[in-house]
């Protein structure tokens, strides 16, 4: 998507290696403020460590390279105290465990008043009520005296709601919440992502919802990025996505996909597997799986544009689409 | 809540009467004490008597019997060897003990855990490498190794510390570090390897993704959660604060309890080594008692164990 001023956040070429080892091979994605984007692909394809890497959570262990700008403002070399500002703050993260997710040594009241004081100043009573409020608002029943209860004595779904509380404590203008359903039964699931929907909306924040379920994403997002073995390989409004996906790898979940209705599965049903990432094919990674693969797709495909907001990174992507 | 600490008492308890089952048993099958106390060619009624006078010619069940029989009337005996009561012996010695490895425990703590936490958070970093080589020697080389190369260096090559005795506070700084030393590297791995593992838990990147300062996230979520275990050494040295010495009382002729204990035992004075069993394994069941109740300060998760136990 091209914007005319600076997107919320913008990735360029973002790439980690761990141990020399390719995680993430040159992302480019904008974030536009309030914008709800998906992010969908196999376990292992960088979803998460894109993200991570955009806040500067990875291990010292992973080589960072690129450029990850927050409305304007370049992120990946900024000073430790530039991260602890933003980091819950402009742009906050849920994660997918919500269990272990929270100090388990620690009240939750208490892990949500530390949100307020670093990003809102508030200490005190002020803190307290204001967490109470925040309890209240991701419905959490009798918020007042669960704020003194541990992780342990509160349910996933709970929990997991306490992480949006903290989330939101900082007013985020970005929140990023990887796979953040996975660990939950399915009623809870649908339960809190009613939740963060309407908190999208109410708050008029911007949402990454990274996720194995490309159902889950089409009902939330009003754009969808798929990712394999490191790389964006097709980007587009998520209607356009469904009706004319473009890349092959696209194409494999969807047709894995039961149907828009009825109970959603894991994407796996596509033939072989994700090569490994010390072990990349040259040129296209999709290609060793790829019914259409060709001598041309031993090249790095570029992107083309397939219409508005639409691109995928596939040679023979243009014909695919006629056919 | 109370039900739980009777079953703690009670297992404490028990514990400690096994300890000194077994130090009873030991002890009487081990040699017979009139031979070893009265000298070979004494004769053999005076023998006799010896033995009478000590309860020695009865079964060894009746033995038991009044020996616990006593114990629970608090009285622990009376030596063999000068008829002075045992706790009078054991108790004039405990200071002497307690000068060395109290001064050993602040050394351990006071080195081992920070040690520790600064390896785990500088992992495989040049002074990670140097704090774990010095644990590693810390805890493989015995003690009477140790004490005696210190020995060897600082009095006999340098002469600037004595190599023994009590005469000044000069002379407990070589058995403070020989006992101090180990424990620190066992602290010292030990915090590391704690300290790690909490460090790669989601809920510390949780901590980071909200935008607490990694200091902070150090102290208010790693340390807290990396004690717990930590607690457990700790508590064991703690425990050992009054048998722990024996081998340094030894090769620094300290007068602790762990020299009483040497000597009592190969004297089979029977009552004094008894005492101090009595003595350390309550030492020992007591500071256990202290870490399971402080698992419950420290880790909320155990104290619903605890309590919902009680129910
Ligand atoms: N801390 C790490 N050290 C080494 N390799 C890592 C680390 N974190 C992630 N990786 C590797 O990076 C690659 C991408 O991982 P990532 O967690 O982003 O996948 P994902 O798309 O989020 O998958 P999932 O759906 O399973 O969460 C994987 O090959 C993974 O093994
Ligand atoms: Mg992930």
């Amino acid at each position: 998507m091209q914007f005319v001023t600076d997107p919320l956040v913008r990735l360029r070429d973002l790439s980690v290696r761990f141990a020399g080892v390719p995680a993430l091979r040159g992302v480019d994605l904008d974030i536009g403020a309030g914008e709800a984007v998906g992010l969908v692909g196999e376990s292992g394809s960088g979803k998460s460590v894109t993200w991570l890497a955009a806040l500067g959570l990875l291990p010292p262990t992973a080589q960072v390279s690129g450029s990850v700008k927050l409305a304007g403002e370049e992120l990946l070399a900024a000073p430790q105290s530039t991260l602890d500002r933003v980091r819950g703050g402009r742009v906050a993260m849920i994660f997918q465990d919500p269990a272990s997710a929270l100090n388990p040594v620690q009240r939750v009241g208490r892990q949500v008043v530390e949100a307020l004081r670093l990003h809102r100043g508030l200490g005190g009573a002020a803190a307290r009520a204001e967490a109470k409020r925040l309890f209240e608002l991701v419905g959490i029943p009798d918020a007042g005296r669960r704020l003194d209860v541990y992780p342990h004595e509160m349910s996933g779904g709970q929990n997991q709601r306490v992480m949006i509380a903290m989330a939101l404590a900082g007013e985020p203008e970005l929140l990023v919440a990887d796979e953040p359903t996975t660990a939950l039964d399915a009623t809870i699931q649908a339960q809190i992502l009613d939740l963060l929907r309407r908190l999208q909306h109410e708050m008029g924040m911007a949402l990454v919802l990274i996720s194995h379920d490309l159902g889950v994403v089409a009902d939330m997002c009003t754009r969808v990025c798929v990712m394999y073995a490191g790389k964006i390989v097709e980007e587009a409004p998520s209607e356009v996505l469904f009706e004319r996906p473009s890349h092959p790898y696209t194409q494999g979940l969807l047709a894995a996909l039961p149907a828009m209705v009825g109970p959603r599965r894991r994407l796996t049903a596509i033939p072989g597997s994700v090569p490994e990432p010390w072990n990349l094919p040259p040129g296209c990674a999709f290609a060793p799986r790829c019914e259409r693969a060709t001598k041309a797709c031993l090249a790095p495909p570029d992107f083309r544009s397939m219409g508005p907001g639409h691109i995928a990174a596939c040679v023979h992507a243009r014909e695919l689409v006629m056919a | 809540m109370l039900r739980y600490l009777a079953l703690r008492l009670a297992r404490a308890a028990l514990t400690i009467v096994l300890v000194v089952t077994f130090a009873f048993v030991v002890l009487r099958l081990s040699g017979d004490p009139a031979l070893i106390i009265m000298s070979p060619e004494a004769p053999v009624e005076a023998i006799e008597a010896f033995r009478h006078a000590w309860g020695l010619d009865q079964p060894i069940w009746v033995q038991y019997l009044d020996y616990f029989r006593a114990i629970a009337h608090g009285d622990l005996g009376v030596s063999f060897r000068d008829g002075r009561p045992a706790i009078e012996l054991v108790s004039e010695r405990i200071p002497a003990t307690l000068a060395l490895t109290i001064p050993a425990l602040m050394l351990k703590l006071g080195v081992g855990i920070p040690a520790g936490i600064h390896a785990a958070l500088h992992r495989n970093s040049t002074s990670d490498r140097l704090v774990m080589a010095g644990a590693v020697a810390g805890f493989t080389v015995p003690s009477f190794v140790l004490g005696l190369l210190l020995v060897l260096l600082f009095s006999v090559q340098l002469g600037w510390l004595p190599s023994g005795g009590q005469e000044s506070w000069r002379s407990m700084i070589l058995p403070v570090i020989t006992l101090g030393f180990g424990g620190a590297g066992v602290l010292a791995r030990f915090t590391r390897s704690a300290m790690l593992e909490v460090l790669g838990q989601p809920y510390i990147r949780t901590a980071s993704a909200k935008g607490v300062p990694w200091r902070q996230v150090v102290r208010g979520h790693a340390l807290p959660n990396a004690a717990i275990p930590t607690v457990t050494v700790v508590g064991f040295m703690v425990g050992s604060l009054i048998a722990g010495a024996v081998v340094v009382e030894s090769v620094f002729s300290w007068p602790g309890v762990g020299r009483l204990l040497v000597v009592a035992v190969s004297n089979r004075d029977l009552a004094v080594v008894q005492c101090i069993l009595l003595l350390v394994a309550s030492t020992m069941v007591a500071s256990n008692l202290v870490v399971d109740l402080l698992y419950g300060v420290l880790d909320p998760r155990l104290r619903a164990g605890a309590t919902a136990g009680a129910h």
